[in-house]
């Protein structure tokens, strides 16, 4: 088992015609993704990276049966795209692209939410399910299947964590990464329940970071719901406020979502918390063996 | 992005928001003519830079003088005006060399019957845009969040069909807005909303925002900051950035798409991705060091990126030790290694360089780095590279 998607998942990528949606295409190709085909509007009745192309999202559905879309748009269609994506009827929908305006994500987060669909990102490294299914950008051999769920806002740290939970022989079931921006179509308290369900995960990993209150309300999650094991580091305990530190959703502002915060509200949730970023895949043994 | 005060303004007058009558100028003597033409017996000062906290802030070069001030005549407005420009400004906001003080607003007085705050931000919890008032106008609004959150009267709005009478009508009552001034509440706050979405602001904050003895609203500060990732859709806001109030080589990293926020100490970072060079500096810190910058280069950074980034990075007198951290994901550690390299050679590093590798082709980037002949020290994993570049800034 995993979650969201896995080796039967059959994957479209709007915007294949581009640089980055032709690349990425490809390495999810390369590490056994089901890619069906690609929607680039013009572009219908083309092939890339041996895929066909589409015109729309509708049409690439009907004529593949895909049910989940890696979207490589730039950042001022990525709204519509996610829109497309939905009025197909597609459930999982990554959208990679990083600079949506906040105001697009305020208008499509409801209409995701009432489709009752998935949406991941934007501004995110996607979703991989371990030595099945790479929806995205990340890096797929550091990647071995085991129990860990591991869920993040960020990209690299997380290629990090999951780095550090292969080398220690913990592997992974499933990869989210949720995004940096402020509002992202999916949240830790998602995930967590997910996660809880899935069988196969054994232990939880969360990456968070300063800005807003997603870990504050993860915490209170866990604290309620979740009977599983959970790790978690927080990123930018040095962070000055007022400051977006590269993501648009990492700002300390009026002296809100620093990281001291949001690592109180994690222990007193009882969620082991690395100090260090070298020690994430530590803190998840030490949340399992205390666990016990 | 920010932008000034009589900027913002300017956008409140154009959408229906009601300012009072103002003129932004950049020289004294324009300052008298300003208050000639107002026509009051009254007009206010006010130096305009980015930072809050002006009314309290006092010029270095004249420390009797504050960054907003009261004035009866031309020749009044003239001399504050002199005292202001050029010089510069010191607020709780902006450290203590102060902001040069490039224009002041001399702007008509007003009959204030009472001072209200409202902001309008996002709640990302919510996920929806939220309209924030207070009776307690013309305070720090933070302390009052933090001391009386309850007096902080909140109604979010959905952005397709801005904020609601009754939304108003509720405030208005809270706030004990009465009779006539319910209109002018309701046509202010309405507009205000138009503008918050219009223009994709991350923040719209008026505090003060006066009632009137005539029972009107009036804007009588403003500020407006944007979403930046929006703003691709305003080329008329991107003209009104003022480069002088921002960081130089946080302006000049902008133009090359590198992340960069200038901080205190002495250990500079390059990091590829955000989150992981937040963490980069957490673990410095962690290690007995200070950062001193985060540094985001992006997940496709090349050798004219990262040439650039070590010149900003090195230009930084503060800096005694540099440590690269990077994990090879999509960014090959090869192409990373030699991109180092070729920057190292062009840029001239005078400090000890400290690089960690990991992921995709690690080992041959490791190569490539120990068989340059340069003096790189290299790191296993990311304690060993923050004990390595604390030591080093040490020597």
């Amino acid at each position: 088992m995993s979650i969201l998607i896995n080796r039967d998942t059959k994957v479209i990528c709007q915007g294949i015609t581009g640089k980055a949606g032709a690349f990425h295409t490809r390495g999810c190709l390369e590490y056994g993704t089901k890619m069906v085909a690609g929607v680039t509007p013009g572009k219908g009745g083309q092939t890339a990276e041996g895929l066909p192309v589409f015109d729309t999202v509708s049409e690439a559905v009907h004529e593949t049966g895909a049910d989940a879309t890696m979207i490589f748009v730039p950042p001022p269609f990525t709204a519509d795209a996610i829109l497309e994506a939905l009025d197909a009827g597609i459930k999982v929908i990554v959208a990679i692209t990083e600079g949506v305006p906040v105001i697009d994500m305020v208008r499509v987060y409801e209409r995701v939410k009432a489709a009752g669909a998935v949406l991941v990102g934007p501004n995110c490294p996607g979703v991989i399910t371990a030595e099945e299914c790479k929806i995205g950008i990340m890096p797929g051999y550091i990647h071995k299947r085991g129990k860990v769920g591991v869920m993040s806002r960020s990209g690299t740290l997380t290629y990090e964590a999951v780095w550090q939970t292969t080398s220690r022989g913990l592997g992974q079931t499933t990869c989210v990464g949720l995004g940096g921006d402020p509002i992202v179509g999916t949240s830790f308290i998602d995930v967590l329940q997910w996660f809880e369900d899935d069988s196969e995960t054994e232990a939880i990993l969360m990456i968070g970071e300063i800005g807003g209150t997603a870990e504050e309300e993860a915490a209170a999650y866990v604290q309620q719901h979740i009977t599983k094991p959970v790790a978690a580091f927080i990123a930018g305990t040095t962070a000055p406020p007022g400051k977006r530190m590269g993501h648009a959703g990492a700002i300390i502002s009026g002296g809100k979502g620093t990281a001291s915060e949001k690592i109180a509200a994690l222990r007193s949730a009882n969620i082991e918390v690395a100090d260090s970023p070298a020690d994430m895949g530590e803190a998840v043994e030490r949340a399992i063996a205390n666990h016990r | 992005m920010k932008i000034h005060e009589f900027q913002a303004k300017e956008i409140f007058r154009r959408e229906g928001v009601a300012v009072l009558d103002n003129y932004p100028v950049r020289d004294p003597a324009a300052a008298a003519e300003a208050f000639k033409q107002l026509g009051g017996g009254l007009a206010v000062v006010k130096a305009q830079i980015h930072a809050g906290g002006r009314g309290k802030g006092t010029v270095v070069e004249v420390p009797t003088q504050r960054g907003v001030q009261l004035v009866k005549s031309a020749e009044e407005a003239e001399q504050v005006a002199k005292n202001l420009l050029g010089n510069r400004l010191v607020t709780i906001q902006t450290g203590a060399e102060g902001q040069r003080v490039g224009q002041v607003l001399v702007e008509a007085g007003c009959d204030i019957d009472r001072e209200i705050y409202l902001g309008i931000v996002l709640d990302r919890a919510v996920k929806k845009p939220v309209l924030m008032m207070s009776a307690e106008g013309g305070v720090e609004i933070e302390k009052v969040a933090e001391e009386h959150p309850e007096k902080i009267l909140k109604e979010h709005f959905d952005p397709a069909y801005g904020v609601e009478s009754y939304q108003v009508r509720k405030l208005c009552k809270q706030l004990g807005i009465e009779g006539a001034a319910v209109r002018s509440a309701d046509k202010f706050i309405k507009k205000l909303a138009e503008v918050y979405v219009k223009y994709d602001c991350s923040l719209v904050e008026i505090n003060p925002l006066v009632l009137t003895k005539k029972g009107e609203l009036i804007a009588l500060d403003a500020k407006v900051t944007f979403d930046d990732n929006a703003m691709f859709r305003h080329p008329d806001i991107v003209e009104l950035r003022d480069l002088s109030e921002e960081d130089e080589s946080e302006v000049r990293a902008g133009k090359a798409g590198l992340s960069y926020v200038k901080l205190e100490g002495n250990i500079a970072c390059l990091v590829n991705g955000a989150g992981l060079a937040m963490s980069t500096m957490d673990i410095i810190k962690l290690h007995g060091g200070e950062p001193a910058n985060f540094l985001d280069v992006g997940g496709g950074a090349n050798a004219e990126q990262v040439t650039e980034a070590f010149r900003i990075l090195l230009s930084d007198s503060n800096v005694k030790a540099v440590l690269v951290n990077i994990f090879g994901g999509i960014m090959q550690c090869t192409t990373i290694a030699k991109a180092l390299l070729e920057a190292y050679r062009t840029v001239g590093f005078n400090v000890p360089l400290v690089v960690r590798l990991e992921g995709t082709e690690v080992e041959e980037g490791r190569k490539i780095l120990a068989e340059s002949g340069v003096n790189i020290i290299t790191a296993d994993g990311l304690t060993d590279a923050a004990k390595k570049v604390v030591a080093a800034a040490q020597v």
